[in-house]
């Protein structure tokens, strides 16, 4: 076998030390060592998204990293998005809010992608978070609630009221 | 007491029943990462299972070399058709009457077909497992074309049925026949035809398509020695046919094996059929006494777990010369590829394709279908669909647009022409149906309005003639696309899944303090049951949705059902749980009448309980009503509140709708683009609008894919294309267009609360939408029939063909 390597990252704010094999993929050392289920796996071709996390600010497809290669790096997954209090984040419950969901399995994917979307432009258009979102596939709501999810929650962080509702 | 008593509005909005647009009860665990999908699942010395593949579409295996892998640190087990021989489990029944290999019986059929299932510590080393294992193959002759499945020098696929000249359906013609299928009157239809003014004839194909939910096929199965109890979970559209099925082949008693299914990441067909992985899985947690997992990737998913469509239906449409149809002559070829695990009703070899006469009057009708086997991947399942009522509703949407093209008419007017009017229902169809309930000509009309269709089709007028002054390279399409499904399987006189009759069913259980559990035999992959069914029984019973907690997927303690498919939901559950509601209302009559010292029939319902008639004052709630169940009935009565349903449709359900797609074509590159789509749908009764329209735009979606570019293609050696996301059109949201939703609303007459599903509507009219206005935008050129997938490749070339 070859020798593991120790990795040190700090997860949803806490740190974590392992050790891990060279091939280890990133999305299964999340979920099968850390036990943080919420990233999936759609595809393991980097077309799909389910498995976007959020390593130092940048939206990844943690299906096509290694773990070892994480090492020293800041994850924020969906578990790591709910507000301290455990309530529903503003995106969060945007998606709720904007029936932007059905069957859930590209939602962890989707919402850390539009997390750091509305980092990068606070404010987006629709074509915007079109654009923004197109790393990651849904095979239920056909998108359109989802585009009106992420600009709902802009709209909140803004501060400013969003009239559309889901359809 | 000063408390103001709310009002008779308070006190419905705080049930939030039907009708309203309650907000999704699951969503709250799966925003947060907190769904349980069975690959979430870990349990204590789990091992891991996967599948050496056949790497060709037809060829004899010489030898399999397993000891490489054996040796492998780490690899427990690997199981070949030997070693499940024993055990009768190396073939295992299809829900069509055909048999299937579990893993390959001397001979693969189809590229990537199952030979041997390693067993490892963890999915690495199952993997490096799979790539030592030695297959020495005699490649045979092979066989795509299903159009040359029944030539006479056609190879024979399936030795295992040599001499077999009687098929789970009847004669078979072939050594690659399946199975014929003819419903209707020839000869009527054949005079009519003999007699039309005007006739059209085209072959429409239908191509092969996948259903590729995000979360592909996947189970657990754990077998406890000790108490010889099996576990299984899984990706089980139908839980409880899984068990029943797991049992009759295992032998082990139906109570010992308990089928959990978690939460689905999308379904859509895939996941009704039982495939080798989980009867694999299930055989190694019995060898290994170790849980065992298996988990597809999204090649094998799309590969090998289930196929849709595959269908060549030669159609012909009589009619006068001012556009009345006067009989439909449709001959299907069906490509089942190398198995019929082709997931419908067990009678019905074409599920319900015989709904092809679509939402028109046709006095006559004659449909045969021939199934065949070629050397693809096995299924037919109901992508979306109602068993083939896709494929049927694209065959007439796309002939009636063939017809008026004929006979130079408005494809919308040849529609209106043609309806089944409104007095007409219930309607008896030529193919034998009874359909329950429509008001075609106010939705389309309704469409047309909304659209401004006049005003459409003045534009494209004006932009042809642009088109041949040379102005512009850019044609218009106008789809019309007028659908009638057939859904809710079914009446158990009709419908059978091998042998076990397709009720559905409900439990509602109210606690003493007022609260609900309810449990049913369907399993919601997305579309929000845990929602919508509170809404039902809050409706019906006066306790608020936000109190009833839906539970689905566990065969121990769910009542047996059927599942979610075919859109059968809401018309079978939904009616199970109305009528549960409606036992437990009934007793809670009674309870009242005691309580307040009347007669029952002195009371009447009003919104949570029930009141004395003429004296509102004097009234029960549910809630009180509940507390009086358990803790003082009246004398002679048992305590308790709660009931059970088992539903047998009385009918089938027939949703319809109207759709319309604007779309402009650049003839130069190919590249449509979708101006406009607007969807009407009618579903009878609406139970959560907010849920009907997201199902609506999912269903859109879909439609786009399949009408615009997705296709699993065989080259001529029988390798599978377009088997991984990167080659399997699946639309980003970049690509896909933006929906208008709207409705009508016209109940079903024999379900009791009309509701009829929508589910799948979108996907069966939005195909022929598509394509229809593909078709529409090139009709002026000369094109007659374009056949999809309609990519920007093919769509250039039908420009050049046409010499635009």
């Amino acid at each position: 076998m070859t020798d593991q390597i120790p990795v040190t990252m700090t997860v949803n704010g806490k740190q974590v030390r392992r050790f891990v094999d060279p091939r280890l993929l990133l999305i299964h050392f999340l979920r099968e060592d850390l036990s943080l289920t919420g990233a999936h796996i759609g595809c393991e071709t980097s077309h799909c998204g389910a498995c976007t996390v959020d390593l130092d600010g940048m939206s990844v497809k943690s299906c096509t990293m290694f773990a070892a290669q994480a090492d020293g790096a800041a994850i924020t997954t969906i578990e790591g998005m709910a507000n301290a209090d455990g309530t529903l984040s503003v995106l969060q419950e945007s998606f709720r809010q904007m029936h932007g969901l059905q069957c859930g399995y590209c939602t962890p994917g989707m919402i850390m992608r539009a997390s750091v979307l509305l980092r990068e432009n606070p404010d987006p258009s629709d074509d915007e978070v079109r654009a923004g979102i197109s790393g990651n596939l849904c095979r239920c709501t056909g998108y359109q609630n989802i585009v009106k999810a992420v600009r709902h929650a802009a709209a909140t962080i803004n501060g400013r009221p969003h009239q559309e509702a889901a359809e | 007491m000063n408390e103001m008593a709310p009002t008779r509005e308070q006190r419905e909005a705080r049930l939030e029943g039907m009708g309203c647009k309650r907000k999704r009860v699951e969503d709250v665990r799966f925003t947060q990462g907190k769904g349980n999908y069975v690959d979430d699942l870990k349990l204590p010395n789990m091992l891991h299972g996967d599948f050496v593949r056949s790497q060709y579409g037809h060829a004899r295996i010489k030898r399999i070399d397993t000891t490489a892998a054996r040796a492998l640190p780490g690899v427990i087990a690997v199981l070949t058709a030997d070693d499940l021989k024993p055990l009768g489990l190396h073939w295992m029944p299809t829900l069509a009457g055909d048999v299937q290999a579990v893993l390959a019986d001397g001979k693969v059929h189809f590229q990537n077909q199952e030979i041997a299932f390693v067993v490892a510590e963890n999915r690495y080393i199952t993997d490096d497992a799979i790539q030592l294992v030695e297959v020495e193959y005699e490649e045979l002759p092979v066989l795509v074309d299903p159009f040359k499945a029944m030539d006479a020098d056609a190879p024979e696929l399936r030795p295992d049925l040599a001499g077999k000249t009687v098929g789970a359906h009847g004669p078979r013609k072939h050594h690659n026949h399946i199975f014929e299928w003819t419903v209707g009157d020839k000869s009527a239809t054949d005079e009519a035809f003999a007699r039309a003014d005007v006739t059209i004839k085209e072959m429409i194909s239908y191509h092969r398509v996948h259903p590729s939910p995000l979360e592909t096929c996947q189970s657990v199965a754990s077998f406890d020695k000790i108490k010889g109890e099996l576990t299984v979970y899984g990706t089980f559209q139908a839980p409880h046919v899984i068990r029943t099925v797991a049992s009759l082949l295992s032998k082990i008693p139906e109570h010992k094996i308990h089928v959990v299914a978690p939460d689905i990441g999308g379904g859509f067909g895939n996941k009704v059929g039982a495939y080798s992985g989980y009867i694999c899985a299930i055989v190694a947690t019995i060898v290994t006494g170790q849980p065992v997992k298996w988990v597809e990737d999204r090649i094998e998913n799309l590969s090998t777990t289930s196929f849709a469509r595959d269908y060549h239906m030669t159609t012909e449409i009589a009619a006068t010369k001012d556009g009345k149809v006067t009989g439909l002559r449709v001959h299907v070829l069906a490509d089942h590829g190398a198995f019929d695990a082709c997931a419908d009703p067990s009678k019905w070899p074409a599920g319900f394709f015989n709904i092809v006469t679509g939402s028109y009057d046709f006095p006559v009708a004659h449909l045969a279908v021939d199934g065949v086997y070629t050397n693809k991947a096995p299924g037919g399942v109901a992508y979306r669909c109602s068993f083939r009522v896709t494929e049927a509703a694209y065959c007439i949407e796309r002939a009636m647009d063939i017809l008026a093209q004929k006979l130079n008419l408005d494809p919308a007017e040849l529609r209106l022409r043609n309806f089944v009017r409104r007095e007409q229902f219930p309607y008896q169809s030529a193919l034998g149906w009874e359909y329950d309930s429509g008001d075609y000509d106010t939705a389309m009309r309704k469409a047309m309005a909304a659209v401004d269709y006049a005003g459409l089709r003045a534009e494209q007028a004006r932009k042809r003639e642009a088109f041949r002054r040379g102005e512009t390279r850019e044609i218009m399409g106008i789809g019309v696309s007028f659908f009638t499904e057939i859904v809710g399987a079914g009446p158990s006189k009709n419908c059978d899944i091998l042998g076990v009759a397709m009720f559905d069913s409900a439990e509602i259980r109210i606690h003493p303090t007022g609260s609900i559990i309810a449990r049913m035999g369907s399993k919601s992959q997305g579309q929000g049951h845990e929602t919508t069914w509170a809404q039902i029984i809050a409706t019906e019973l006066g306790i608020p949705a936000d109190d009833i907690m839906i539970e689905e997927g566990n065969t121990d303690t769910a009542p047996y059902g059927l599942g979610t498919y075919g859109s059968r939901s809401t018309p079978v559950t939904g009616a199970a749980i109305a009528m549960a509601a409606r036992k437990i209302k009934a007793k809670a009559q009674m309870i009242a009448a005691h309580l307040l010292e009347v007669s029952e029939y002195d009371l009447e319902w009003d919104i949570d309980g029930f009141r004395v008639k003429g004296n509102p004052e004097r009234s029960k709630t549910m809630k009180e009503i509940a507390w009086t169940a358990y803790n003082r009935p009246p004398p002679g009565l048992e305590p308790g509140l709660e009931a059970v349903n088992y539903y047998d449709p009385p009918n089938m359900t027939y949703p319809f709708g109207a759709y319309i797609c604007v779309m402009d074509i650049d003839v130069d590159t190919g590249v449509a683009k979708t101006r406009r789509f607007y969807a009407l749908d009618d579903c009878g009764t609406r139970i959560n609008p907010m849920i009907i329209e997201g199902q609506v735009h999912g269903g859109l979606t879909e439609a786009f894919a399949i009408a615009m570019g997705q296709e699993i293609h065989y080259d001529e050696l029988g390798n599978v294309h377009g088997a991984s996301f990167m080659d399997f059109f699946l639309p980003t949201a970049v690509e896909t267009p933006v929906w208008e939703t709207d409705f009508t609303v016209t109940p079903s007459p024999h379900h009791p609360i009309g509701a009829k599903g929508v589910g799948e509507s979108p996907n069966v009219g939005g195909v022929p939408a598509f394509s229809n206005a593909v078709n529409d935008a090139f009709s002026f050129l000369g094109a007659t029939h374009i056949q999809m997938p309609h990519d920007a490749w093919r769509l250039w070339q039908a420009a050049q063909n046409l010499g635009a």
